[in-house]
């Protein structure tokens, strides 16, 4: 297969792994098939520092590849249980989740625990706050949206604030809220980061074939946009060969619907 | 001249009668994780009401609140992991049937456990400031004596009247010892609670003439646990590695049932119904559950 036949899925789990770049000796946290490809990718090619779990309560140096395999097929190198992973990667700041809530808004609070209703009776009940909050405060994040839309990137709040972002109405004064670092949120449509003013979120990059104005009117909010935006970078014939080697079964061909290439077809006009 | 010694067995019957209406029972284990699920289901079929439930919820929350048990869930989440959304729970939050809620984050509620272990009145913690966990969980303030001046959430204590945990072996003294990759919060929840009540693949006379080289199994003292119990499977449908994994079958027909027209009641009486036998005859016994894989993450 040549690099310009690969899938966005391939496309985004590279997009993905530069998150961790440089990065150092954290956890590097990946949920989902993509984002937890990438955290591996990054760490097989250009961050070797990081360390990642297998899953469970095992520190593995090798990368575990995603999908049915024997039970016992991870080496560990370390031990990090629930009870270490919160004293040891949470609360000390050594540890780079990326994450795909149900909600953003504009300052970078996230949703994961109801949609719509109230907190009494909410319209969708989900999985409830799991660790976003001292997550969101103890280390960085970063975001994968799988389907970018209004939906998720809301007009005004997010219908529960589970993690913390950076709207300055919600901070509480004396409260040290040094360690809210959210770095880069990578979509089907582009990548963006929080480099805007005051972190407004801004657009890094555009897969190819995809405009600024698909990527706003995707959007509940006004994006900044800096000059003229690059395209994001299209897999190596190496980063393929590790993607493949780290997912035997596809599973990255289910992530994004009807699996397209990473170069669309058809361009919008 | 016979030794002195003591002996924590009781039976189910003697567990839950110790239980009462309005008491704050505290769970182990992890969503479809290392769950007391024989126990639960005993307090299933009991009459017991208006209980407050703590715990990093699975099927455990989800049945009781089925049942009509709980009259508030504190917990951080409440899932099933493959089946993300644990059915009964949301049916009975989206009818607004369960409004008395306090939603932690995970390591919140470890903190409030915490706490409660040591006797403490709070613990302070940045953890919740900046969201609506703040918000709806009403939490207080208090700010650093130090120089520094820093404000911080105080997590009260959770104190438990009654945990419940279930453990791979323990003796009739209340030693314990819990195998498997992980133990998660069990520790804590033994240690927040007034009593624990400890369920056990196996039960054995004395730890340290039967498993003395797995001493490292042994994740909280006996002195926090006031009863034992032998009740093999007694995780199933939750998973209890490396003796079994999940039962995601059996979960996937509980969840169906949740959408059915008295699903829940048709649940009661085809698998919990009269007593544990009843349970393990209806999910094909040891040996079914021998056969289920071990959950790959």
């Amino acid at each position: 297969m040549s690099v310009s036949d690969c899938s966005l899925a391939e496309l985004l789990i590279v997009a993905c792994s530069e998150a961790w770049r440089g990065n150092g000796e954290v956890v590097a946290t990946g949920i989902g098939p993509v984002p937890r490809l990438g955290a591996s990718l990054a760490k097989l090619t250009h961050t070797p520092q990081l360390m990642m779990t297998d899953g469970e309560a095992f520190l593995v140096e090798e990368p575990v590849p995603i999908g049915p395999r024997g039970y016992d097929d991870r080496k560990a190198a370390g031990y990090l249980p629930f009870s270490r992973f919160f004293d040891s990667a949470v609360w000390t700041g050594r540890r780079h989740a990326m994450v795909s809530p149900t909600q953003i808004d504009r300052f970078g609070q996230t949703n994961l625990s109801y949609l719509g209703g109230t907190y009494d009776k909410p319209k969708t009940q989900m999985l409830g706050v799991r660790g976003f909050p001292g997550n969101s405060i103890y280390h960085i994040n970063s975001m994968f949206v799988p389907f970018h839309s209004k939906r998720l990137f809301v007009e005004g709040e997010v219908d529960m604030v589970s993690s913390v972002g950076y709207n300055p109405a919600r901070r509480l004064p004396g409260g040290n809220y040094s360690g809210v670092d959210l770095r880069v949120i990578v979509t089907n449509l582009c990548v963006m980061d929080f480099g805007g003013k005051d972190h407004a979120i801004r657009v890094l990059s555009l897969h190819p074939g995809v405009t600024i104005d698909q990527v706003r009117e995707a959007t509940g909010f006004d994006l900044q946009v800096d000059g003229d935006l690059p395209t994001t970078p299209l897999p190596t014939e190496e980063q393929l060969a590790i993607i493949a080697r780290l997912d035997p079964h596809n599973h990255r061909a289910t992530v994004i619907k009807g699996n397209p290439p990473a170069i669309a077809k058809e361009t919008v006009a | 001249m016979s030794e002195v010694t003591f002996d924590k067995r009781m039976t189910v019957d003697e567990i839950v009668g110790q239980l009462k209406d309005g008491m704050t029972i505290g769970i182990g284990g992890w969503g479809p994780r290392r769950k007391p699920m024989a126990l639960v289901r005993a307090i299933l079929r009991s009459s017991l009401k208006d209980l407050t439930v703590v715990a990093y919820g699975g099927a455990d929350i989800g049945m009781l609140c089925a049942a009509g048990k709980v009259k508030k869930a504190i917990f951080g989440f409440v899932s099933l992991d493959a089946i993300p959304l644990e059915p009964y729970f949301r049916k009975v939050r989206e009818a607004g049937q369960l409004a008395d809620i306090l939603e932690l984050d995970e390591g919140m509620l470890q903190w409030g456990l915490k706490a409660a272990a040591m006797q403490l009145p709070f613990l302070p913690t940045r953890v919740g400031l900046g969201t609506d966990v703040m918000t709806y969980g009403k939490f207080e303030t208090v700010t650093s004596p130090y120089a520094d001046g820093e404000v911080l959430l105080a997590m009260p204590a959770i104190k438990l009247d009654v945990a419940l945990i279930h453990v791979h072996r323990a003796d009739q003294r209340g030693n314990v010892q819990q195998l498997g990759p992980d133990t998660y919060y069990d520790e804590w929840f033994a240690k927040a609670a007034a009593k624990t009540y400890v369920s056990a693949e196996e039960v054995v006379e004395r730890m340290d003439i039967s498993y003395p080289d797995d001493v490292k199994a042994n994740t909280f003292e006996r002195c926090f646990v006031t009863g034992v119990v032998e009740i093999a499977q007694g995780a199933h449908p939750t998973s209890l590695p490396p003796s079994y994994g999940w039962d995601m079958g059996h979960f996937k027909a509980y969840a169906a049932s949740a959408g059915e027209e008295g699903g829940w009641d048709k649940y009661m009486a085809e698998f919990v119904g009269p007593d544990e036998a009843h349970y393990q005859a209806a999910i094909g016994g040891a040996e079914a559950v021998a056969k289920l894989p071990l959950p790959i993450f």
